[in-house]
């Protein structure tokens, strides 16, 4: 198995508490890894600690076999933060052509991602007056701008219309039959059914890793909802 | 740091600022507009009117930089754009050079257009050139971008950030030469001027008000006004984490 991130007893203190107790974990080369969990599971702590812009008490990361963070990953990561990244005051091709120049990534190809995210009716639009969907869509095209090997996307799909967020996922799907590695969170159970792996994080624990099948088998039922309900009660009943 | 990211980012600066009509109206009106009311407060005295312009020409861009930086970094911090940029191959002095070099020339406009209108329509007579006015000018807003760089990091909303204008500017205009001459202060309160940057750039004006050629102490201010920029953005630098807790 290729391993493209390597999370190893990682401990990650914020606001005053500890918000990831030790969690280790491994992200396969090439696949869609969703990272489930409720809100405040400490999803967006352990992606921002992949990327490399998150302080970290103890443990390790590794990410494509260099410490994450390394100056050599930043050509060959893309992420996406959780409420959308981008200049409001430019539009939309001002803000992914301004992306794609810190790789050196010609205009033209900026324009593709614009279309590639739908939105090729707004280029011109100033950031700021889109709507919700949009604003994170325009978000997503600055990460995906330049074609990086791992993206660490948070919450890619939220407020986008089904239609839209099942194109989205077409084009991750995409992305990682070319060879890119996803790692993806959501806190909507139907999406990880789209995902190769999943890990399933509570308070900054994780009490799944495995292929959704897998995962669902273990708890004995069809419905993901479901099976995290299961998992987490036989943890509890575990500890008491 | 890299040429290409540096040119990159500073140019996405400057079309910011393009897509912000008001704001550029305000930074070459504002000017304009004081620089008149200056003019018929001392219709009378044109000495008066000459030394008070002549220090305003450096003090506005001072002000309106440090500003314009403070709110400018302050959004890159709380919109997250500063902790994406910091996942892409983008460095530190690229970005803070590329706010110094955005806005510089930001301010060398509006240092221009408000020396033209000082010197042409106002009278304003200096016994130096038009030239060394405006390149202490945009030393001064290079430093207001500096200053107001380094002060982004102690603010944690817009409201805090604005607030530090008054803590860094105000006294440094009280106290450099405009209301009182440095040489006739209290020992203590020359000390405190002596130690504040706008001092020597307003003395680098006031060089270039009495002498036809630049002088040696003009060059030694401008030099001193250059290496508090640099200071400034090296502390800048350090205030930019690229991890956070």
């Amino acid at each position: 198995m290729d391993t493209a991130v390597e999370v190893r007893e990682l401990v990650i203190r914020r606001g005053g508490r500890e918000v990831l107790h030790g969690i280790s974990a491994q992200i396969q080369r090439g696949v869609i890894t969703g990272l489930l969990g409720p809100s405040g599971s400490g999803k967006t702590t352990m992606m921002r600690a992949i990327v490399g812009v998150q302080v970290v008490r103890s443990g390790r990361v590794t990410v494509l076999g260099r410490p994450a963070g390394s100056p050599a990953l930043r050509r060959t990561i893309g992420y996406l933060t959780q409420s959308p990244s981008v200049y409001a005051d430019l539009t939309v091709r001002e803000n992914v052509r301004y992306f794609a120049s810190l790789y050196g990534i010609a205009s033209d190809d900026a324009d593709q991602t614009i279309r590639d995210v739908g939105l090729a009716d707004q280029a011109r639009q100033l950031v700021g007056t889109l709507s919700g969907g949009q604003h994170s869509r325009a978000s997503l095209a600055c990460a995906l701008v330049s074609r990086p090997e791992l993206l660490v996307l948070d919450e890619p799909t939220v407020g986008q219309d089904p239609v839209l967020r099942d194109e989205l996922w077409k084009r991750f799907r995409q992305l990682a039959d070319d060879g890119a590695t996803l790692l993806v969170s959501s806190h909507v159970m139907d999406e990880a059914n789209r995902c190769d792996r999943l890990l399933l994080i509570r308070e900054g624990e994780i009490i799944a890793d495995d292929t959704p099948a897998a995962v669902k088998a273990a708890a004995g039922t069809d419905d993901l909802d479901q099976a995290f309900l299961t998992l987490v009660r036989n943890r509890t009943e575990e500890g008491s | 740091m890299s040429t290409r990211i540096l040119a990159s980012t500073t140019r996405r600066i400057l079309r910011q600022l393009r897509h912000d009509r008001r704001t550029i109206a305000l930074m070459l009106v504002v000017p304009i507009v004081l620089l008149t009311l200056l003019f018929f407060m001392f219709e009378e005295q044109d000495r008066t009117f000459d030394r008070v312009a002549l220090i305003m020409l450096g003090i506005f861009p001072f002000i309106l930089m440090f500003l314009i930086t403070s709110i400018a970094m302050l959004r890159e911090r709380t919109t997250g754009t500063l902790e994406r940029l910091f996942t892409t191959p983008v460095g530190k002095l690229d970005l803070l050079f590329g706010y110094g070099i955005a806005f510089g020339l930001a301010a060398a406009v509006q240092a221009t257009v408000a020396a033209a209108l000082a010197y042409w329509l106002l009278g304003l007579d200096t016994a130096g050139s038009l030239g060394l006015v405006i390149l202490i000018a945009v030393a001064n807003a290079v430093l207001g971008v500096a200053l107001g760089l380094l002060c982004s990091a102690f603010a944690r909303t817009e409201f805090q950030a604005v607030q530090f204008m008054p803590v860094v500017a105000i006294p440094q205009i009280l106290l450099c030469g405009l209301f009182v001459p440095r040489g006739e202060m209290a020992g203590w309160l020359a000390g405190v001027s002596n130690a504040m940057p706008l001092s020597y750039s307003v003395e680098a004006l006031q060089e270039v008000g009495v002498s036809a050629e630049p002088t040696g102490l003009m060059w030694r201010d401008l030099a001193i006004v250059a290496g508090v920029v640099v200071v400034a953005l090296a502390l800048g630098a350090t205030t930019l984490r690229r991890r956070t807790p």
